[in-house]
């Protein structure tokens, strides 16, 4: 609220507006890395002044350590299970969409096929991983677990998206005598592409998830090379900085895919999308 | 029940798809999914190249009747009648403005104004001459790449109007166009289109709730009135003088609104 100016001679007035808007954005990214580096420095205090063995906590620079000379045998792990996340990703990506474009030419196939779907979804992946382990090679295994935490946020997601079509836009197409094929290409899915970005987003993490969640099932069983495995393995022989440095990995991994997948929908949307689009305010 | 039967003929105009009539609406009925009449009998005959407004108000029916001859909703009894060789035109010789402009977001004003070319399948460069010349006629043609979000509210209403009009159609159907406008954005597009109308000699069937809209823009002025939805008066403007900037301030006119609006206040009924 503003209040009424005192009576006397109007001061300048300097603009304040630019000062806390340049100070929020350095903050929105300095601050987060002030609480990242305080953290990091009291974890390695507590561990130098009480003496903490390693394989009870190790402390950053170890785990910093561990990663640099365990690198030949994290960086294949990584590999393996950023294949698998990705395989997982477009399996779920083409499925997803595919599904929710089957389900919108009949609404028998959706009647008959949504709820399972949803089964599918509720179901937590951990408890189905174990059972896919035993009628699956293993890779397949690993790969079907990704898609399936994938794939419903896609086909979901889509699905709003064909249904949020504008009808005085579906009556034009009509009036034009559009074909199903035109319809589809000219009007519905343009209209879902913010949805299905949306839902890829979404579907980018869980992939990731998915296929940590099927190789820490598969480590169990004793065999795999992936990330999740390597935290497994190095749980039983007690290597816990090299826990920390392939949970690093993995955590690094995560915000890199959601920050291609971020960008690619950006890149996509900003001629038009609010969502895309610089506030103005 | 309602029932077609013991409600009286409007006296107003004479069904018949006549040599010059272009569109012919005959005991024409629209009931909502519940059985509940919404829409007439009604009937009514438009002549090539007049401008006529649909007049009412809101929940009257009048965009109904618009999408019952556009053919984007099926008569529930009756016969709607159009005289357009159907068959090489896109559109079937229609072009529909709606409320709100209705414009594709993902695409440029280009790809907005060729989308029934698109659509019908029209060659490539054709498609390119047709859309230009009709963001010339709505004097867009600088805006060709913009994109919709990049444009006013009028605009966008142009866009939608040179989408309308890409096709040359021979019947331009108009659904409240203008209503979301502001005042002095609507009497330039008012000017616009009474200016295209002459230059094209389009037939052009307007929805409006706007009295002096209507008796500015009109030859003849349909007034509808609700539940269900019928005609209860018909005006023809019949003056001599142009529709300009003096006519919307010149006693015959005031004299129009006032007629016209008396018609559109509820009479004593049973």
């Amino acid at each position: 609220m503003t209040s009424v100016p005192p009576p006397g001679p109007i001061a300048p007035v300097v603009n304040p507006a630019p000062a806390p808007e340049a100070g929020s954005r350095w903050a929105r990214i300095l601050m987060p890395v002030v609480v990242l580096v305080a953290g990091l420095l009291l974890w390695e205090w507590v561990i130098r002044v009480n003496q903490i063995q390693p394989y009870v906590l190790p402390a950053p620079s170890a785990v910093l350590q561990t990663l640099a000379t365990d690198w030949p045998v994290l960086w294949p792990s990584l590999m393996t299970t950023l294949l698998t996340t990705l395989e997982g990703f477009i399996a779920a990506a083409f499925g997803g969409i595919a599904l929710a474009l089957l389900f919108h030419q009949s609404r028998w196939v959706e009647y008959s096929l949504f709820p399972y779907a949803v089964v599918l979804q509720v179901t937590p992946v951990i408890a189905i991983a174990p059972l896919l382990l035993i009628y699956l090679p293993q890779q397949t295994a690993v790969i079907v677990c990704a898609w399936i935490v994938g794939f419903f946020p896609v086909l979901s997601n889509t699905t709003l998206g064909l249904n949020s079509v504008d009808r005085n836009l579906g009556g034009l197409f009509r009036l034009y005598g559009a074909s199903r094929l035109q319809t589809l290409r000219y009007l519905e899915l343009p209209a879902a592409l913010p949805f299905i970005l949306g839902g890829l987003r979404i579907a980018g993490g869980l992939s990731l998830i998915g296929a940590v969640v099927a190789e820490i099932a598969a480590g169990t069983a004793g065999a795999g090379s992936g990330l999740a495995y390597r935290i497994a393995e190095s749980g039983y022989r007690l290597n816990i900085p090299r826990m920390f440095a392939a949970l690093l990995l993995l955590s690094v991994a995560g915000i890199v895919i959601h920050a291609v997948l971020a960008l690619a929908s950006h890149l996509m949307l900003r001629r038009w999308h609010e969502s895309a689009l610089a506030r103005e305010d | 029940m309602v029932n077609s039967e013991d409600s009286k003929r409007p006296a107003v105009a004479e069904p018949a798809l006549g040599q010059a009539d272009v569109v012919s609406l005959c005991d024409v009925t629209k009931s909502y999914p519940n059985g509940l009449l919404a829409l007439g009998p009604l009937s009514l005959s438009i002549a090539r190249g007049e401008f006529v407004s649909l007049l009412g108000p809101s929940g009257c029916g009048k965009s109904t009747a618009l999408r019952l001859i556009a053919g984007l909703m099926a008569p529930t009894s009756g016969r709607v009648e159009l005289a357009t060789p159907a068959a090489r035109q896109i559109g079937h010789g229609i072009g529909f403005v709606f409320q709100e402009p209705t414009l594709m977001p993902w695409a440029s004003v280009r790809d907005n104004v060729g989308l029934p070319l698109k659509l019908g399948r029209l060659p490539t460069t054709e498609a390119h001459s047709r859309i230009e010349a009709s963001l010339r006629q709505v004097g867009l043609a600088e805006f060709a790449e913009a994109f919709p979000r990049e444009l006013s509210g009028g605009m966008k209403m142009r866009v939608s109007l040179a989408r309308a009009l890409v096709t040359d159609p021979d019947i331009l159907l108009m659904d409240e166009p203008f209503a979301a406008l502001d005042e002095i954005t609507r009497f330039q597009l008012n000017n616009d289109l009474l200016t295209l109308w002459r230059a094209l000699r389009k037939t052009i069937i307007f929805v409006t709730h706007s009295v002096f809209e209507s008796v500015y823009l009109s030859q003849r002025i349909l007034v509808m009135t609700p539940r269900p939805g019928r005609i209860g008066a018909c005006f023809d403007i019949a003056t001599s003088a142009p529709r300009t900037e003096e006519f919307r301030t010149s006693p015959e006119y005031v004299a129009y609104c006032r007629e016209v609006s008396a018609a559109l206040l509820p009479r004593e009924r049973p």
